[in-house]
């Protein structure tokens, strides 16, 4: 059945089965391939986006739950400010390895910031554990959200 | 059917890479009938340099270089990047020698194209050696003829020129040209002798040795459709593909009717493969169900009942393995793989004798991006396939092979590739695709859901190391003795499950013996990132420090006496026949082990309570690393890692700084990760686990600062994909041994070992 949409700013019609992950959706109605699949179950964060501007996983939300609230994904992070900061951060540390988690680091980042402009490194831990790296950037994502926050980017957790 | 070797990761057959040849793309017969592909320096042939009249404005260097007169570079990445950074890393070598500058590069991805390019894959931390040298020299030939071309134009003495960043100049009558400008020219010209052209001075080097970050990073963080599961194309359907949980069981019957009754179903068939190659990563029996779209396919398999052929796989479990292991452990073993000096009377002498035995489990790679493909069988009898593959060539003759296809009626389209870790050297879902495209005629894309994936993997083998070490009266190491038991296909070893020879302390312990024994495993086993050291370092290193414990010796100091004084060492012959692998060098160990204990403080260590500092050392895939770790426990048992520091020799240069800390910091928190959360369960012949909620991955809170130092020697670079890994397993658990008096000898790391 046709279900309305608002994804990145922009009205969409999209007509699929209820139980249709938003996931599918996203990538393959709308094209919008940043979103990605990982585990299909929430485990792993690589389906990110933010609804309403928090962070869900898009595996396990089915269009029939989206309703009217605002979808963001990776293709329309920068429509915020704080969005702009935290993919430059990425760019300049070179933050990705393989690259697939990091719409959704982003994302849950993003969404971290715009909540919290300064976090520590436990407000860190806190927000970015739902969101793995199979690749295990962790040093480098820490470093670039602190630099997108301003902050110096050295890790100050007690050794 | 010319049936043509592939060249799998680690395959003792069919390779032939030789570093010290001058050597070209050829093709000869092979032995039992089939056509060899050889490739020694990959890609650079002689006949590849020549100018392509196609192209008369243009300059095309061999297959990797395109100068267009604009002054744009284009240069191949011929190799899969799976976050590895080698559509970075091997470019950049290319624009130094060729002298521009990296802003006016653009890379794309090669086409696979064994005549052009050789082999071309990511693995085995095998780019950096094999391309280091032919890559700078493919640019240092493109900037000799750009040379060529302007003193011909100029008509003035060789020598008198000079290029700077894209631009030739000739400074005594201040003329100046650009690549640009001088490219149809310079295409006219014939090709330099690759190994005779002049090559920079490192420490003229503006782009080698410089952050560099990763050519693909905008477009991926901008959503763009990079990898393989982002392909698509037009009149395009989904398929899934279920095979047996008992690996390479034949379909018999499925209930086929119901499931083409599922909303968007379009159909469903078993597609028939061979048994054996569930071991080799080729096509096996499976149930394809195709879709409009992929969440109806993969929602169809709920109802999806098939009659596998029944085999007798109770003996088949991780739990029956570790009995028979542990049961094996006081017999002798089956075969001595190595034997030194007098063994018997070295440990009937012994002032001491230490003994204890090591477990590590399966593990699965778990790539984020799971398996996928996409292929479009066409009317012509032609194949096209986009395949995020780590040995896309391969993957081309598999294909070929399977579907008994010309290889030239094959194209394989390399993609990004989301985590490679050495699984997608095997190219199962790639033939998986492409055979479900031939069958339905229309193109496909095959996605795997999380449970296929994880339970139709090339596993990390198990391992149970049984060691025996003896001490003289002042704590010295005087024999040492493994009983490795692991596991065999076919009553051969298994992939990866087998123990290097030259596995320190052999060589350096005046008696000592390797002993295997295998049990005979049904699961397919494979590359997994530190292939063999990944588990063994853990069992080895472990029991080193054991015995420096008991021997009333310091670890570090016992390693250094060990390895004894800077000397070389011929390597033994190497695992790919004509690698000239270079020899071991003492004098590197003590580099790294020495750097690392200064930069961690190791000898003025005052650590609180239930904290404590482990070390380990590990040589593989010619880098050394040593690497120590702060650790504490508490109460409960459960580990902190507080920080890790370690110690990389990888020869003369770091190629991108960027890539290169990254992937040192990320490959040593992968196995730190391994170390604390996983063991794959087997059990009745099938994996049990089915996604990350029992088969753990590290999350950021668990990641420990790395404190990553390059000690830089005069040695040619080798590459960093995996070596950073193997060692911190163990020196993660000898520092819990040094916080607790615990030695863990089993993982991932059991809690309730370390409660106080």
């Amino acid at each position: 059945m046709p279900y309305k949409i608002t994804v990145n700013g922009a009205n969409r019609t999209v007509d699929v089965e209820a139980d249709t992950p938003l996931l599918w959706v996203l990538r393959d109605e709308l094209g919008l391939k940043g979103t990605k699949f990982g585990c299909g179950m929430s485990f792993c964060g690589a389906c990110t986006i933010h609804l309403n501007g928090k962070p869900a996983r898009s595996c396990i939300t089915p269009i029939s739950s989206v309703g009217d609230a605002a979808i963001t994904t990776i293709e329309g992070i920068e429509a915020s400010e704080v969005g702009q900061r935290v993919k430059a951060a990425w760019l300049a540390l070179d933050v990705m390895q393989c690259g697939y988690c990091q719409s959704g680091q982003v994302l849950a980042a993003t969404a971290l910031l715009t909540r919290n402009p300064h976090p520590s490194d436990a407000d860190i831990d806190r927000a970015m554990s739902g969101n793995l790296c199979r690749c295990a950037t962790y040093t480098r994502i820490r470093a670039a959200i602190k630099q997108a926050a301003g902050l110096p980017t050295t890790d100050t957790r007690e050794v | 059917m010319a049936r043509i070797s592939p060249v799998l990761p680690g395959s003792r057959a069919g390779t032939s890479f030789d570093l010290s040849r001058r050597a070209f793309l050829s093709t000869s017969l092979a032995a039992g009938g089939g056509l060899m592909l050889s490739v020694s320096l990959p890609g650079i042939a002689g006949a590849a340099l020549e100018p392509q009249p196609a192209q008369p404005s243009a300059m095309r260097l061999g297959a990797y270089i395109l100068i267009a007169p604009d002054g744009l570079v284009t240069i191949m990445a011929r190799s899969p990047d799976m976050g590895q950074g080698m559509k970075t890393t091997l470019p950049m070598i290319i624009a130094e020698e060729l002298d521009v500058p990296w802003t006016s590069v653009h890379v794309e991805n090669a086409p696979v194209n064994p005549a052009l390019y050789g082999m071309q894959f990511s693995y085995g931390s095998m780019n950096t050696p094999l391309q280091y040298d032919p890559m700078r020299r493919a640019g240092a030939a493109g900037r000799q003829m750009m040379l060529t071309a302007a003193t011909r134009l100029w008509q003035v003495p060789a020598g008198e020129c000079e290029t700077d960043q894209g631009v030739v100049h000739h400074r005594a009558s201040g003329r100046r040209a650009s690549y640009g400008e001088l490219a149809s020219r310079a295409a006219r010209l014939p090709a330099p002798d690759l190994m005779e052209v002049p090559l920079k001075d490192p420490k003229d080097y503006k782009i080698i040795g410089h952050f560099t970050p990763q050519v693909d990073a905008p477009r991926v963080l901008s959503g763009e459709p990079l990898f393989g599961i982002d392909q698509s194309l037009p009149g395009m359907l989904y398929a899934v593909y279920e095979k047996a949980p008992v690996f390479g069981s034949r379909a018999l019957s499925a209930n086929l009717d119901v499931i083409k009754a599922q909303p968007g179903v379009r159909d469903a068939f078993i597609i028939h493969g061979e048994p054996a190659e569930a071991m080799s990563g080729g096509l096996v029996d499976g149930v394809a169900i195709v879709a409009d779209r992929w969440h109806q396919a993969n929602r169809a398999l709920d109802l999806l009942q098939v009659k596998w052929e029944p085999r007798d796989v109770s003996q088949q479990a991780t739990a029956v393995f570790e009995r028979q292991a542990a049961a094996l452990a006081d017999q002798a073993p089956r075969q001595i793989l190595r034997r030194d000096g007098d063994v018997n009377q070295a440990f009937h002498q012994a002032a001491k004798v230490i003994e204890a035995s090591y477990a590590y489990p399966f593990l699965s790679h778990a790539t984020l991006e799971p398996m996928n493909c996409t292929a479009w069988a066409k009317r012509d009898g032609s194949l096209e396939i986009w395949a995020p593959s780590q040995a896309p060539t391969a993957a081309l003759m598999l294909v070929a092979r399977t579907l008994r296809l010309d290889p030239a009626k094959v194209t394989v389209h390399m993609t990004r590739v989301g985590g490679g870790f050495g699984r997608r050297g095997n190219n199962d879902y790639v033939v998986e695709a492409a055979a479900i495209s031939q069958r339905i005629g229309q193109p496909v894309k095959l996605l795997w859901n999380r449970r296929q994936d994880m339970q139709h993997d090339f596993y990390r083998p198990a391992g149970y190391n049984h060691f025996r070490g003896a001490l003289d009266a002042r704590g010295n190491l005087v024999a040492f003795a493994d009983h490795f038991v692991s596991f065999s296909h076919g009553g051969e070893v298994a992939v990866c499950a087998d123990l290097p020879l030259e596995m320190f302390p052999a060589g350096f312990v005046p008696n000592l013996q390797y002993g295997q024994t295998l049990i005979e495993l049904g699961a397919p086993t494979g590359h997994w990132r530190d292939p063999n050291y990944n588990g063994l370092a853990f069992a080895f290193e472990s029991f080193i420090d054991e015995l420096a414990h008991a021997g009333g010796r310091d670890p570090l100091e016992l390693r250094l006496q060990l390895y004894g004084p800077p000397r070389t060492i011929p390597a033994p012959a190497s695992h790919m026949p004509g690698l000239r692998v270079p020899p071991f060098d003492t004098a590197r160990v003590r580099g790294v082990l020495q750097l690392v204990a200064e930069k961690a403080g190791w000898a003025k260590r005052r650590l609180s309570p239930r904290t404590g500092m482990g070390l380990a050392f590990c040589y593989s895939h010619f880098g050394y690393v040593a690497e120590i770790i702060k650790a504490s426990v508490d109460e409960r048992g459960i580990p902190r890692i507080h920080k890790v520091w370690a110690a990389v020799d990888i020869g003369r240069q770091i190629i991108n700084p960027a890539g290169a800390y990254n992937q040192a910091q990320g490959a040593i928190l992968d196995g730190l990760g391994s170390a604390l959360h996983q063991a794959l369960t087997i059990k009745d012949g099938a994996v049990v686990d089915s996604n990350f909620n029992t088969f753990g991955l590290l999350r950021m809170r668990e990641a420990p600062p790395v404190e990553v130092h390059f000690r830089l020697t005069d040695n040619p670079p080798t590459g960093l994909g995996e070596p950073t890994l193997a060692p911190s397993m163990p020196a993660l658990t000898n520092a819990l041994f040094a916080a607790t008096g615990k030695r863990i000898r089993r993982l991932p790391i059991d809690a309730e070992l370390l409660r106080s």
